[in-house]
């Protein structure tokens, strides 16, 4: 599956649309992190255990659309866009939308 | 307030600023040296190019980079101050600046050796967190989140007759 943040894929020609797809997760990290990132807090810098559940949560999202696509028979997503949203204390939802095409190589 | 808690208070504010401050110092230093290494690696916001004469499009992908980072306890107090008084929140500044740049080096950092980043977009969350119960005063943790697409040349070799 091949994904891209912009309207088209270079080098490839898009040659069927089959429209908006979407996954989303909410994650949190358990309570040793939270507190781990709170003592963090203190002395600022980077939360890495915050930084890991997201990149996890995305992959996740981003996994979901991809297989969402793979049911409408499509071979790549474009356009895609990320939103991310607190839902809750400790917990983040995120969002990843685009559109499913089907795209051939150039000749 | 008891004395204890002023003592509590005030060795807070110190480490903050300490440790804070040194912290804040190295991540800079850090930021500009991998700034520096992979400056020839544009990142453009539009979405439109052309292929360069004698190049063919090898590989087009999409590349995420994000940071997750937070301010400390004295500069959280200095801009509690500043919500009061009015004005610029230097120390809030400094925070999504780092976010931001650190998002962007780890993008690049997934796009080793492509040509150029098309359609790059920044995305800034503000970050839950189980402290602070209640008070709703701001963590003052924020993510930045950088993607857009990559792409990879190949030199196209002339034919052989």
């Amino acid at each position: 599956m091949i994904t891209t943040s912009i309207q088209y894929i270079p080098g490839m020609k898009i040659v069927e649309h089959f429209g908006l797809v979407q996954g989303s997760t909410i994650r949190a990290k358990h309570i040793g992190r939270d507190i781990a990132a709170s003592l963090k807090n203190l002395i600022g810098g980077e939360l890495k255990g915050y930084t890991e559940l997201m990149t996890e949560s995305r992959a996740e999202a981003t996994d979901r659309m991809c297989k969402q696509a793979e049911q409408f028979g499509a071979n790549a997503v474009i356009n895609v866009r990320y939103a991310t949203s607190s839902v809750a204390q400790g917990a983040a939802e995120l969002f990843a939308y685009g559109t499913a095409v089907v795209v051939k190589p150039e000749a | 307030m008891d004395i204890s808690g002023l003592v509590i208070f005030v060795v807070l504010m110190a480490l903050g600023y300490i440790a804070g401050t040194m912290a804040e110092r190295k991540h800079y230093k850090s930021i500009e040296r991998r700034e520096a290494a992979m400056l020839r690696q544009p990142i453009v916001t539009y979405e439109d190019m052309e292929t360069p004469e004698g190049k063919r499009v090898r590989k087009a992908k999409m590349v995420t980079g994000s940071a997750v980072i937070s301010t400390d306890y004295f500069k959280r107090f200095l801009a509690s101050l500043r919500f009061f008084f009015g004005g610029r929140v230097k120390s809030y500044e400094s925070l999504l600046d780092r976010a931001r740049r650190e998002a962007i080096i780890r993008m690049k950092q997934e796009a080793v050796g492509a040509k150029i980043i098309l359609g790059m977009r920044i995305e800034t969350s503000n970050i839950g967190s189980s402290n602070r119960k209640g008070k709703n005063k701001g963590l003052g943790a924020v993510e930045a989140l950088a993607y857009g697409t990559a792409v990879w040349f190949d030199e196209i070799r002339p034919q052989t007759p």
